[in-house]
């Protein structure tokens, strides 16, 4: 304070931060950058700990015995489910009233705004039957989900069947203390999203399902099981849910605890966890492991059917079964041991899981970053954009012309608000139009050009982005007069500024998506002026721009995946990629794409206004 | 002395005592077991002497009737929730947790401190929490709980509601419950009730009623009813192993071999309504003995055990009832009325109330009184009530709201509606959910907050003629709530209690919005205020070293100074 309140020294301090402007800022991206890559590596990092009490210290013990009757049952829904073609729900309520369940059944259906060709469905009808063990001397208000998608074909049957096998042995036990929902949703996330609408009524997505005739009060936590074969190498799990959003780190936590004592072999993002962090091999390993959780996080998908509950404040992960090449290999019982195990301690749980952390990446499943770490990377990008920012807000406060009377100054800056208003008006509408338009317009589109509906969809959307391009010349057209050196100083300060907000607002939900966009958007920023070589920066601008940014992703996804794709399929990824994150939207109520849509895409139009400024 | 043995004597003949044990098998495998035992007492507790003398009647609780002058008093006391889908209607409902109400004298000049005070004595008597009532939880419903015994004033003003949806039963509870009885658990059916056994089920319960009745048909004499029920739901698979076969020692661990000698009727009645040619379940052993009986608008046949006759405990003296079933047919049934409650949303802001009532008659509509208590940390927004049945609008003939007011007293909402024939009936209201002051949060927050049943008192068309005769000798579970028409009878169904969470803040904020008011405090309060009382001035730059000699010579040798 008493350096800002000395006029002499704020006056150093800012001609410092003028003159040094752009090698701070260039350090600051560097020291993201290397921050960023140093998160992974293992002494940076914590170990994963139980934080919740009542699971932490509280003993259960695991004596679930039927992994082969469940692997039998898991055979007959199979002939079932083939005989029937779909799901086979007479048997299921049957089997599960077999069970001691109560059983109830809900219909639902949901047309697709376009065609999904990944999954090859347009009109989804479906069933989801779900079983409730009733807790003995519960009064209803506590549940815990288990659920198993039934999925085409003869995935997941083995999930099935140990659900039903699962749901046998715990019905004969005492010590439930909350209703435990066994479910069995048909078309994964769609009959997931009907069931959790109807559970809480409500329609967020425009989907029609019938309502629940059985309900178990507000429901704790949740697993879903995915099991396509008899026996299994390694589990993984899967935290990554809708719009970014992760469990309680201490449901990783429970799983990976549970795995250490029953020995079976677990992955997140299906890499084997490494002991040897001090070798280059090892820390790329443990960076690869990360990096994908940040791409998962930012698409904004939900990556299992557990995503969707965490809407609904439920923790909730998806486990699921991998069958490789190794030798060892774990049995249906032991796998069935440790949900028995995870669901005793759920069970034990006095409150919603809340002790651990929400906000986290994990480089491998022992060890976990927290947001208190990861935020300093963001950070560092989000001080470039205010010292340019800074910048800019001294050069206009400090005009050349001085000595000039008022009433210029105000003519002045009267054109200055029209000409930083049009821009941001247009573009918005533009983003507006990015929006709208391709759902919209696939029916005429399908009509003029020889297309499916889906690609309908895909290419306008493109077909808008570029033509966003063309911006600039139709700006100008609106404004009287010149763009004046003044003039694009305001619009950068605006656009760098909204640029800032709208990075941290997004870093605060989904840190991955926010800072896979700064690391290509803060450069746009800061570097844009009229001034710079027209040809080389628009390529520049091009190259970072969101479309850009996403395509690169999808290569990069595929590599830390070890399925490089060559760049014809990579674009034909590319663009059913696109095609999904529009349908996640309208689905399940992604905001991946409104937001790419209605608020960056807007804002890079600023800058791509500002190179081509007149 | 002649005086004190005819005395004695009259006071034995004003004593009744009547116990018995209904068990009814259910559809689903499972067995329903509910005891009922009747202290009947012909006394005034509001006389001038206090009463001293008690004997069947159990002191304490008559103390508490003469020192609060109670008209009426019934508890309860559930772990667990009536499945109505599988097990039907319970002789006697009851929400799950503590649910207590009273009917003061009309004596009674301040009823609010007689509450209070009362919830602490019976907190006490029954080692419960009901000391937790208070004025946010209690509510004077208008229409819905009406006195059960002899009626002659009916304000509201007397009546006092409470439940505690969060009250765990136990063990704890039982004991001082079976001290009530006569015989304790010493003797007759009360040495069934096994807590090891009892706490090993699906649902139990227990109550104490206590009001006062006619004694006969003109109701010349009244007595004091003290009526002590406890029931019991056993599960096919955690109690039963899974084998569809039931006897008292697999329920209790326990076989009878005796009545309670004190008590006038000690009988078991096995219901076999479904069984009448034994098609569906053996019972051994046998009883010539049958009973018929009209209990919630149906005519049930019931064998009979008299536990006051030897025959019964045969050769072996001793008594165990064998159940065993011979079909494993199990289904949902489909009672007339029933219903269920569920929050619907999401996030921490609002929320709504969705009650859902089911009408199974296939032809006649009936009405039924709602009964809403829903804490104030949880807003009603009123506005938003709205009833539908089949997709229209049901608009209710009465309804009776009471606002709550923060940290006073609850809402209360009680309606009226009319269930149409064989339709769902939807009652929903929204809520905004309040953020409560830091020490008013319950030491594990994150849990959620527990909003109380809602209570459906209904008049359920009845398929036989109901006995309105409420005086003549009949089983005691089928005689509880008086019955004034012939066509219809009296139900109450409880729904669940809910768990709604509240916007929680970490707790361990507070040590971090100390630290980070302290630092804006020191920092930001105290430069600003630092700048704001300075008074600027151009300071002279410092004079030179050679200037600052020259003046100082100049000084001494008292001419001006160099400025």
């Amino acid at each position: 304070m008493g350096l800002l309140s000395d006029p002499n020294r704020r006056r150093a301090l800012i001609s410092l931060l003028t003159r040094l402007n752009a090698p701070i800022c260039v350090l600051c991206y560097f020291a993201a950058v290397c921050w960023f890559m140093g998160l992974s590596f293992e002494p940076f990092t914590l170990r994963t700990y139980m934080s919740e009490n009542a699971m932490g210290s509280t003993m259960v013990e695991e004596r679930f015995p039927a992994g082969e009757r469940a692997l039998a049952t898991a055979k007959e829904f199979g002939a079932h489910k083939k005989k029937v073609g779909g799901m086979p729900v007479d048997w299921l309520v049957k089997t599960m009233q077999a069970r001691g369940l109560e059983v109830f059944t809900q219909r639902f259906s949901r047309t697709l705004p376009f065609p999904d060709e990944n999954n090859e469905r347009y009109i989804v009808e479906g069933t989801n039957v779900y079983g409730i063990l009733r807790a003995p001397r519960a009064p209803r208000t506590e549940a815990l989900v288990l659920s198993a998608p039934c999925s085409p074909g003869d995935d997941n049957n083995q999930a099935v069947g140990l659900l039903l096998g699962l749901a046998h042995y715990f019905r004969n036990q005492v010590f439930w203390a909350k209703d435990i929902i066994f479910l069995v949703n048909e078309h994964d996330l769609i009959g997931m999203q009907a069931w959790l609408e109807g559970y809480h009524h409500t329609n967020t997505t425009g989907m029609d399902w019938s309502p629940l005739q059985g309900r178990g009060g507000s429901i704790q936590a949740a697993l879903s099981l995915e099991l396509s074969s008899d026996v299994v190498t390694s589990l993984d799990i899967v935290l990554e849910g809708l719009n970014g959003q992760l469990p309680n780190l201490d449901l990783a936590n429970l799983f990976y605890a549970f795995c250490q004592k029953i020995g079976v072999l677990c992955t997140i993002q299906g890499r084997i966890q490494r002991n040897d962090w001090d070798s280059v091999s090892g820390y790329s390993h443990a960076v690869q492991t990360m990096m994908l959780m940040v791409m998962k996080q930012a698409s904004g998908r939900s990556w299992g059917d557990h995503g969707l509950f965490l809407r609904y404040h439920i923790e909730a992960a998806t486990i699921k079964g991998i069958n490789s090449f190794r030798q060892y290999k774990t049995d249906a019982t032991t796998v069935g041991r440790l949900l028995e195990g995870m669901y005793r301690k759920l069970n034990n749980l006095l409150e919603r899981l809340h002790q651990s952390y929400f906000f986290y990446l994990m480089p491998s499943l022992s060890h976990f970053v927290s947001i208190g770490y990861y935020m300093p990377a963001f950070g560092l990008l989000a001080v470039i954009l205010l010292l340019r920012a800074l910048d800019l807000w001294v050069q206009l406060a400090t005009p050349p012309s001085r000595n000039e009377d008022g009433v210029a100054d105000i003519e002045q800056s009267s054109t200055g608000v029209l000409s930083v208003l049009t821009p941001l008006v247009i573009s918005h509408l533009t983003g507006a139009a990015l929006y709208m338009l391709p759902v919209r317009f696939q029916e005429m589109a399908v009509e003029h050009f020889q297309v499916s509906e889906t690609e309908a969809v895909v290419l306008t959307a493109i077909a808008v982005y570029t033509g966003g391009l063309a911006l600039p010349h139709n700006t100008h057209r609106l404004i009287s007069g010149e763009g004046t050196e003044q003039g694009w100083r305001v619009l950068k300060l605006v656009a760098v500024l909204y640029l800032a907000v709208l990075l941290g607002c997004t870093a605060l939900i989904n840190f991955s998506l926010g800072f896979i966009l700064a690391l290509t958007l803060v450069p746009v920023a800061s570097f844009v002026t009229p001034h710079v070589p027209k040809l080389l920066s628009a390529v520049v601008l091009v190259i970072l721009s969101p479309a850009f940014t996403l395509l690169f992703s999808v290569f990069i996804f595929q590599e830390l995946q070890e399925m490089p794709v060559s760049f014809q399929d990579g674009w034909m990824l590319y663009l059913s990629v696109i095609s999904q994150g529009i349908l996640d939207h309208y689905l399940y109520g992604s905001l991946v794409y409104p937001l790419i849509a209605l608020m960056v895409y807007p804002c890079w139009l600023l800058f791509w206004n500002i190179l081509f400024w007149k | 002395m002649i005086v004190w043995s005819q005395s004695a004597l009259q006071l034995a003949t004003n004593y009744d005592f009547q116990e018995e044990l209904v068990i009814r098998p259910l559809h689903s495998g499972d067995i329903y077991a509910s005891f009922q035992f009747r202290t009947l007492w012909e006394t005034d507790f509001m006389r001038e002497n206090k009463v001293s003398h008690y004997r069947l009647f159990p002191k304490s609780l008559g103390q508490v009737i003469s020192k609060f002058s109670v008209r009426e008093l019934h508890i309860s006391f559930t772990q667990g929730y009536w499945r109505t889908m599988q097990w039907g209607q319970p002789f006697l409902p009851s929400p799950p947790g503590a649910e207590l109400w009273v009917w003061f004298q009309d004596s009674v000049t301040d009823v609010d401190a007689a509450w209070k005070e009362l919830t602490n004595v019976l907190s006490g008597i029954f080692c419960a929490s009901l000391n937790f009532i208070d004025s946010t939880n209690t509510v004077q419903p208008s229409a819905s709980f009406k006195p059960l015994g002899i009626v002659n004033e009916t304000d509201h003003r007397f009546l006092r509601y409470a439940t505690l949806p969060r009250e765990i039963v136990c063990t704890e509870n039982l004991t001082p419950w079976k001290k009530l009885l006569p015989c304790g658990s010493k003797a007759g059916l009360a040495v069934l009730l096994k807590s090891e056994k009892l706490f090993h089920s699906s649902f139990f319960s227990q109550t104490v009623h206590i009001r006062p009745v006619c004694q006969d048909r003109e109701c010349k004499t009244t007595s004091w009813e003290l009526r002590q029920t406890l029931n019991v739901v056993f599960d096919l698979h955690t109690s039963g192993q899974g084998k569809r076969e039931w006897s008292l020692f697999k329920m209790f661990s326990r076989t009878l071999t005796e009545a309670c000698p004190l008590a006038s009727s000690s009988k078991i009645y096995i219901d076999v309504t479904d069984n009448p040619q034994e098609e569906y379940f053996e019972l051994s052993p046998a009883t010539p003995l049958l009973s018929q009986a009209v209990v919630l608008g149906d005519r049930r046949t019931f064998s009979v055990y008299d536990l006051t006759q030897q025959v019964t405990f045969g050769t072996v003296r001793s008594l165990n009832l064998l159940i065993r079933w011979k079909s494993t047919e199990g289904s949902m049934l489909r009672p007339l009325l029933h219903a269920e409650r569920y929050v619907a949303g999401y996030g921490l802001q609002t929320g709504e109330i969705h009650t859902v009532m089911y009408n199974n008659h296939p032809f006649r509509s009936f009405p039924v009184l709602l009964l809403d208590s829903v804490p104030w940390y949880l807003r009603l927004y009123i506005h938003t009530l709205t009833v539908t049945s089949k997709g229209k609008d049901n608009t209710p003939s009465y309804i009776h709201y009471q606002p709550s007011k923060d940290r006073m007293r609850p809402h209360l909402l009680e309606m009226l509606v009319q269930l149409p024939p064989h339709s769902v009936t939807e009652v929903t209201v929204q809520f905004e959910r309040a953020l409560l002051k830091w020490t008013e949060y319950t030491p594990d927050p994150n849990h959620g907050f527990y909003v109380g049943s809602s209570v459906i008192s209904a008049l359920v068309p009845s398929s036989v003629a109901m006995d309105t005769n409420i005086t003549q000798e009949q089983p005691l579970f089928s005689s509880f709530f008086p019955c004034k028409e012939e066509s219809s009878y009296f139900v109450r169904v409880y729904t669940e209690p809910l768990l709604v969470n509240l916007p929680t803040p970490d707790f361990s904020m507070p040590y971090n919005v100390i630290c980070l008011t302290c630092t804006v405090v020191a920092v930001g309060y105290g430069s600003l205020y630092n700048l704001l009382t300075r008074s600027f001035q151009i300071e002279e730059p410092n004079p030179r070293l050679a200037k600052k000699i020259a003046n100082f010579i100049r000084r001494i040798r008292g001419v001006p100074l160099l400025s």
